[in-house]
């Protein structure tokens, strides 16, 4: 058996293969499986820290933002974070920027609630962004810790409001100038803008008495 | 003529090398491999500017470094890893079971369609973000709620756009019947490499079907990071690794002309990666929300698989042993070798790091994509190197070009990839550090520069290898064929 072509081709093949998926991946989603997965429309549905910010972005730059997506609708924050996800993995910020909080590490500290299972079950994070590595910080409360015209110029050239930030810049996401985003760089920004928009509050790691070294 | 009373019995039994061998697909599969190597290498070497603020070509959309980082993985996985193992596959698997594959044609069409597979995910990754937004694209993600992607997907290893994968899974389909086909024409118990080979022929397909279907199409959240933990931990495992270690098997008993050592620790070596790679998944992700208990679980099959990987490290070194002088003076024994010295290394480091206790510091940190240079690099970049190394000189019938430049291929790739790999562990450790403090965020991106700078150096003396060799290759084609040396083999 263990030198025969039926053995190493069923058991090993697939037999080793399916068990470990059974394993692995059947049982997390057999516990799971009763929790509905959001639509983008329901993440956005009374999400007031969203669509605030969606708005704030109609009303700084009402041009730009009536070209690309019109009214700062709900329906329209929905397409926006769809299409915002969607660069936000087209352009590999994934491969930099993790979406979880861990319980060790005082990560907590630094980035607010550890990361629960239920902050996944929605369309966006399809495939889940857990993330990989961190050259930059995890971003899944960076929702809100900064105003839109931060976002705006970091993502134009992020060394002129990040310390020797290392991150690429991102022309392509304006027209010109970092008070012209485009309809991508809106959409990413809004996209930027719900990562944890749906807790109660802003973790502000930077005002702990540690981070200021008191 | 000589042999003429002995010959037909051989011939009766054995067809002869060319019946079995296509020799121009194997060089094909090593050049259009080493094509994808080079512009995986650059990839690389873009992002690791951008990161010390070297980026020459900053702000320029399709070279935008965040594409080309994923081109970089893509390309070493499909590009380079499966070219390299098709090329070494068809003239192992048919020399090793005296059948040839099931068709030369198939054998092409395979080949060309590879190419443009990984050829138009490389484009639609690069290009796919600057078109994603036309609307029957968004109108489709909108009605389906499904992430439809003209670029890349979010799943490391799983980027391919959705519009290539099924042509993907097709060509692995036919890349698995086409070797099955003389592998099960063989009789009684197969040799060892073919339990790999076979095996990694099926576990390739589910491997990529399950990681391009469930987390994109199935399900989302928590359970689709369970999934894209196998997936990616599984391409590693089940798809690379048994490639690897088969040809192995059939090689290095071949160059230094001895049976391997143990056939028990053969067997227990197969068996044992077979059941416990798979299982270790989810330490990927650890501390996430997927549940403990199989975070637990996946921790000690990965203690166990260790110890599987040192019987299989032993047996070889115990085929070596009363051949050790093979290391200095054959080249591609040297590749090899030098290649499980690292595996047992990445498999050591892997035993320790997928604790909790160690996640805490490195996860997430440059220590993690050392260990991955090391395995996709250090371990079977150099085995395939070896593998050509070894096989290039019989296919173009003419010796090396030079040898020096064959040794300098051998010493600029293992040493940059060693300097980089201790680099990139201590950065990790350093960054681990770093933000378990809650220092401000810029002290760990400043504080990694000279890491990071090392890496670039590190870098740049593997692509010098690598140039070495692309221009040995070159000349070593421009010479006249000429018989090869009695003793064959590259000698160093």
């Amino acid at each position: 058996m263990f030198e025969s072509k039926a053995g190493v081709f069923f058991i090993a093949g697939i037999g080793f293969f399916v068990l470990a998926f059974l394993g692995n991946g059947v049982v997390p989603m057999i516990m799971y499986k009763d929790r509905p997965e959001k639509t983008a429309e329901e993440l956005v549905e009374g999400n007031r820290r969203v669509l605030v910010q969606f708005q704030d972005l109609s009303e700084r730059w009402p041009e730009q933002f009536a070209a690309a997506f019109g009214e700062p609708t709900e329906e329209k924050c929905a397409e926006a974070l769809r299409l915002g996800r969607q660069v936000y993995i087209g352009e590999g910020c994934w491969h930099c920027h993790s979406q979880f909080v861990r319980p060790v590490s005082n990560e907590s500290l630094r980035y607010g609630p550890v990361s629960q299972s239920h902050e996944y079950d929605n369309e966006l994070q399809r495939p889940v962004m857990f993330g990989t590595r961190r050259v930059g910080p995890d971003l899944s409360r960076e929702g809100g810790r900064r105003g839109n015209d931060w976002h705006a110029v970091h993502f134009f050239k992020p060394s002129v409001v990040s310390n020797q930030s290392p991150m690429p810049e991102y022309p392509w996401f304006f027209d010109g100038s970092p008070d012209k985003p485009n309809r991508r760089g809106l959409a990413v920004i809004t996209y930027i803008q719900w990562l944890g928009s749906w807790l109660p509050e802003y973790p502000y790691y930077e005002e702990l008495a540690e981070v200021q070294g008191e | 003529m000589k042999t003429a009373a002995t010959a037909p019995v051989a011939t009766a039994a054995v067809p002869s090398h060319e019946e079995l061998v296509d020799e121009r697909i194997v060089m094909a599969h090593f050049v259009a491999g080493l094509g994808f190597l080079t512009i995986s290498m650059l990839a690389g070497i873009l992002m690791a500017l951008q990161l010390v603020h070297w980026n020459p070509l900053k702000g320029i959309e399709l070279l935008a470094p965040g594409r080309w980082r994923m081109v970089h993985t893509n390309a070493i996985a499909y590009g380079f890893l499966a070219n390299a193992f098709l090329g070494s596959l068809n003239w192992a698997i048919p020399r090793m079971t005296f059948h040839p594959v099931a068709s030369r044609a198939l054998n092409w069409f395979i080949f060309w369609a590879w190419q443009v597979i990984v050829l138009a995910t490389a484009i639609g990754i690069v290009v796919g973000p600057s078109l994603q937004d036309q609307a029957w694209v968004m109108d489709l993600a909108k009605q389906w709620h499904l992430p439809f992607s003209l670029g890349a997907q979010g799943l490391e290893w799983g980027e391919t756009p959705f519009w290539i994968d099924p042509v993907a899974l097709l060509g692995l389909a036919l890349v698995a019947v086409n070797f099955m086909v003389p592998i099960s024409k063989g009789k009684g118990p197969m040799y060892v490499a073919n339990w790999y080979f076979m095996a990694a022929f099926v576990w390739t397909f589910l491997t990529y079907a399950m990681g391009n279907l469930l987390p994109e199409y199935t399900v989302g959240g928590t359970s689709a990071g369970a999934i894209g933990g196998l997936f990616i931990h599984d391409l590693v495992g089940l798809f690379v690794t048994p490639l690897g270690w088969g040809l192995m098997y059939y090689f290095v008993p071949i160059l230094l002309k001895k049976p391997v050592w143990s056939h028990g620790l053969s067997l227990v070596g197969f068996w044992g990666l077979a059941f416990f790679y798979p299982l270790q998944g989810i330490h990927h992700f650890l501390y996430t929300p997927i549940p403990m208990f199989l975070q637990y679980g996946a921790v000690i099959s990965t203690i166990a698989v260790e110890l599987v990987v040192s019987t299989v490290v032993i047996n070889f070194f115990g085929t070596l042993a009363g051949r050790s002088s093979a290391i200095v003076d054959n080249l591609p024994i040297r590749y090899f070798y030098t290649g499980m010295v690292f595996y047992f290394i990445t498999c050591f480091q892997c035993a320790l790091q997928v604790t909790l206790t160690f996640q805490k510091l490195i996860h997430f940190t440059d220590w993690v994509v050392g260990h991955a240079h090391l395995v996709m690099f250090g371990v079977f970049s150099l085995w395939l190197f070896g593998i050509m190394t070894y096989l290039m000189p019989r296919i173009l019938h003419r010796p090396w070009w030079s040898h020096r430049l064959c040794v300098y291929h051998y010493w600029l790739s293992a040493g940059g990839l060693f300097v980089m790999f201790l680099d990139l562990a201590l950065a990790g450790v350093f960054q681990g550090y770093y933000w378990a403090s809650l220092q401000p965020w810029d002290v760990s991106t400043i504080g990694s520069q000279p890491f990071w700078i090392t890496r670039v150096f590190a870098g740049l003396t593997m692509f010098a290898g690598l140039l070495c060799f692309l221009y040995n290759l070159w000349m070593t084609w421009r010479t006249e064929p000429a018989a090869l040396p009695a003793s064959g083999v590259v000698s160093a």
